[in-house]
C-alpha cells in the first residue's frame, strides 16, 4: 500500500500543452474513453452478426423446399448463397471470407480493449473494500461481463470446430447444414452447451447493448427512456431465437430425412467446391 | 418525538496512517437519539474515546450540510449510507434500528490514498479542476447577467452538474474506482455554457486525460449516480465521452493550423 500524498503539478491552465500526435484512432485508443469506442463499435459489430446469424440460422425451420422438382433444405441453399455472396462479381467465398475477417477482427479488438480496461480498472483499486458492498444499480450482468465474455468466447471457438469444421465427433458433411446440426445437437451435452453459452451472450448484451449507447455519447431524451428496453428485446431476441434450435433438435422437430438430396447434388457441384469453404 | 435508539454496534476501519495496515475495530453506542446526526454519533463516540484516553476515529467533515464535500464514508457498503441523495452529514440515527451493526469504512481507490482511519487524500480530483474545470473570464465590472441569453434547459443542465460538491463518492461507490461522473459533471457544467465554448474542446481533452492518469474507467454500471449526494445523472458521462471524441479531430485540426 505505498500511497503518496505529494501534491502534483498544477497546470492551472485548460491548455494541454501541443506535442507530436499519433494517428487520431491510435491516439484514441490509447485513452480509456477510447477503448470503450472500440469496446462499444466491435460490440455492435457482434451484436449485427449475432442477430444476422440467427435470422439465418432460424431457416432451419423451414425444413425442406422444392427447388427444381427436388426437395432440399432451406438451410442448405441459405448456406451456398452465402458462399456464392457477390458472385460472379468476386470469386466464390471472397465476400464470405471478407466479412469473416471483419468479425475476427472485431472480437479481437473487443478482447483486447476489455483486458486492457480491466487492467485499468484493477488499479484503480489496489486494496478492495474490506466489507460487503451494497450494490443500489450495478446488476449481475453488469459486474459479470468479463465472465459472460469468456463464456462466449470459448464457446465461439468450440461452435467453429463443431459446426464449421466437424471436428467435434458427430457425424459431419460439409455444406449438409441440416443434417450437421441434427447430428451435432442430437447429444444432449452439446445441446446443452449452446443453451448455456446463448443465456450468457444474452446477459452480456443485456449490459452491454444498453452500455453501448453511453459510451458513444448516444444520449439523448427523445429515446433515453427506450435504451434498456433495446437491451432486454435484443438479449431476449437473441436467446429466445437461438435456444429454439438445440431445444427443437432435442424434442425431434428438427429431425433429418435421407430421402432429402444433398445441395451439392443439386447444383451438380462436387467436392472439389468444399475445399474453398 | 425524539426515540432512542439502543445497542448499537460500530465497526469502523481504523489505520495508523498511509502505509498503516489497518483493521476493523468495534465500538459500542448503548444509547443514541435518533435525532442525532450519524456525525454527531461519532463526535460522542470520540468524546468517549478521549475520556477513556485512547485516540479519536479520524474522520472528515466540515460544513454539516451537504454543501461543502468534505464528509465522507463508506457505510454499510454504501457510500454516504443507505438514504438516496444526501452526504454522509446529513444522515440521521433515525435511518438505522436499536441493535444495528453498522459497518463503516473509508473511500477506497489507489488514488484517494488513506491519510488516517476513515480520512482520504482526494487531491487528484483538484487536478481534474486544475485541468479545465474553470473558465477564462475577463476581469473588470460583473457583466450584467442577461448579458448572454442562455435557454431555460441549458442553464437547468449547467446548475444540475454544477451541484457537484467534489466528495468522491462517485468514485467511492464505482466498482472500477472510476471518477467520470465527477470528471463528467465539471465538464458539462461548462461545456453547455455559451461562456465554456471558447475552452470546449480544450478542457474536454485535458480534463479526462487527467483523470486517467488517476482513477479507473468507466462500465456504465450507474453506481455513481446512486451514491451521489447531489444524484448528478449519468446523461454528463455521455456529454464527456461525445466531446472527447470530439476534443481530440478538433485539436487537431486547430494544431494544424498553429
Ligand atoms: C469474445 C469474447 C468476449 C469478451 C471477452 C467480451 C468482454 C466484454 C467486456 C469485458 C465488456 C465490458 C467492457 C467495459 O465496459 O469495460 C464488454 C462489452 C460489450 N460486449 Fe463483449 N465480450 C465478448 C464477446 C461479445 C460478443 C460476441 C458481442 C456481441 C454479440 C459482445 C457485445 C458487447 C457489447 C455490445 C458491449 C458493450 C460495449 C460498451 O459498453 O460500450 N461482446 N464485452
Ligand atoms: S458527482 Fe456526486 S458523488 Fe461524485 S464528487 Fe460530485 S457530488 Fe460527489
Ligand atoms: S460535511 Fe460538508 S457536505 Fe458533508
Amino acid at each position: 500500500m505505498a500511497q503518496t500524498l505529494s501534491r502534483g503539478p498544477v497546470t492551472g491552465t485548460a491548455v494541454k500543452a501541443p506535442g507530436k500526435k499519433k494517428p487520431f484512432v491510435l491516439d484514441l485508443y490509447g485513452t480509456a474513453v477510447g477503448k470503450k469506442y472500440v469496446m462499444a463499435i466491435t460490440g455492435l459489430v457482434g451484436l449485427g452478426f449475432v442477430i444476422t446469424h440467427m435470422i439465418g440460422n432460424l431457416k432451419v425451420f423451414l425444413g425442406p423446399i422444392n427447388e427444381d422438382g427436388q426437395r432440399v433444405y432451406d438451410i442448405d441453399i441459405y448456406g451456398e448463397f452465402l458462399r456464392d455472396l457477390a458472385v460472379p462479381l468476386l470469386p466464390r467465398t471472397y465476400v464470405l471470407w471478407g466479412l469473416r475477417f471483419v468479425l475476427i477482427g472485431a472480437v479481437l479488438l473487443h478482447i483486447h480493449a476489455a483486458y486492457g480496461l480491466t487492467q485499468i480498472n484493477r488499479k484503480a483499486r489496489s486494496v478492495k473494500y474490506q466489507s460487503a458492498r451494497d450494490y443500489q444499480i450495478a446488476n449481475f450482468a453488469s459486474r459479470s461481463m468479463r465472465y459472460t465474455g469468456v463464456i462466449v468466447l470459448l464457446f465461439i471457438i468450440w461452435h467453429i470446430a463443431d459446426l464449421t469444421w466437424g471436428s467435434t465427433g458427430a457425424d459431419w458433411s460439409r455444406g449438409d447444414v441440416y443434417f450437421n446440426i441434427d447430428q451435432s445437437l442430437s447429444r444432449i451435452p452439446v445441446a446443452l452447451l449452446y443453451i448455456v453459452a446463448n443465456i450468457a451472450l444474452g446477459i452480456h448484451l443485456f449490459h452491454g447493448v444498453w452500455s453501448l449507447f453511453q459510451s458513444l455519447g448516444w444520449n439523448n431524451p427523445r429515446f433515453n427512456a427506450w435504451r434498456r428496453n433495446a437491451a432486454i428485446g435484443a438479449a431476449a431476441l437473441i436467446v429466445v431465437g437461438n435456444v429454439s434450435i438445440p431445444v427443437a433438435t432435442l424434442a425431434g422437430i428438427i429431425e433429418f430425412d435421407d430421402t432429402v438430396v444433398s445441395v451439392h447434388d443439386l447444383h451438380g457441384s462436387g467436392e472439389e467446391e468444399g475445399a474453398d469453404e | 418525538m425524539s426515540h432512542t435508539l439502543t445497542n448499537i454496534s460500530l465497526k469502523i476501519w481504523r489505520q495508523d496512517g498511509p502505509d498503516g495496515q489497518g483493521r476493523f475495530e468495534t465500538h459500542q453506542i448503548p444509547e443514541i437519539s435518533d435525532e442525532a446526526s450519524f456525525l454527531e454519533m461519532l463526535d460522542i463516540l470520540n468524546e468517549r474515546l478521549i475520556e477513556e484516553n485512547k485516540e479519536a476515529i479520524v474522520f472528515d467533515h466540515d460544513c454539516r450540510e451537504g454543501i461543502c464535500g468534505t464528509c465522507s464514508l463508506m457505510i454499510d457498503g454504501q457510500a454516504h449510507g443507505p438514504q438516496k441523495g444526501t452526504a454522509t452529514c446529513q444522515l440521521h440515527m433515525r435511518t438505522f434500528s436499536s441493535g444495528d451493526e453498522i459497518v463503516i469504512e473509508p473511500w477506497r481507490a489507489t488514488a484517494f490514498p488513506i491519510i488516517k482511519d476513515l480520512m482520504v487524500d482526494r487531491s487528484p480530483f483538484d487536478r481534474i479542476v486544475e485541468a479545465g474545470g474553470f473558465i477564462t473570464a475577463p476581469t473588470g465590472g460583473a457583466p450584467d447577467a442577461n448579458l448572454i441569453p442562455i435557454p431555460k434547459p441549458v442553464s437547468d443542465s449547467a446548475m444540475d452538474n454544477a451541484a457537484c460538491i467534489g466528495c468522491g463518492a462517485c468514485v467511492a461507490a464505482c466498482p472500477n474506482g472510476a471518477a467520470s461522473l465527477f470528471t463528467s459533471a465539471k465538464l458539462t457544467h461548462l461545456n453547455v455554457l455559451p461562456q465554456g465554448q471558447s475552452e470546449r474542446f480544450k478542457r474536454a481533452e485535458s480534463m479526462v486525460e487527467t483523470m486517467e492518469e488517476y482513477f479507473g474507467s468507466c462500465t456504465n454500471h450507474g453506481e455513481c449516480s446512486s451514491a451521489c449526494p447531489k444524484e448528478i445523472s449519468i446523461d454528463a458521462i455521455a456529454v464527456m465521452n461525445t466531446d472527447y471524441r470530439k476534443s481530440k479531430l478538433k485539436n487537431r485540426k486547430s494544431l494544424s493550423r498553429k
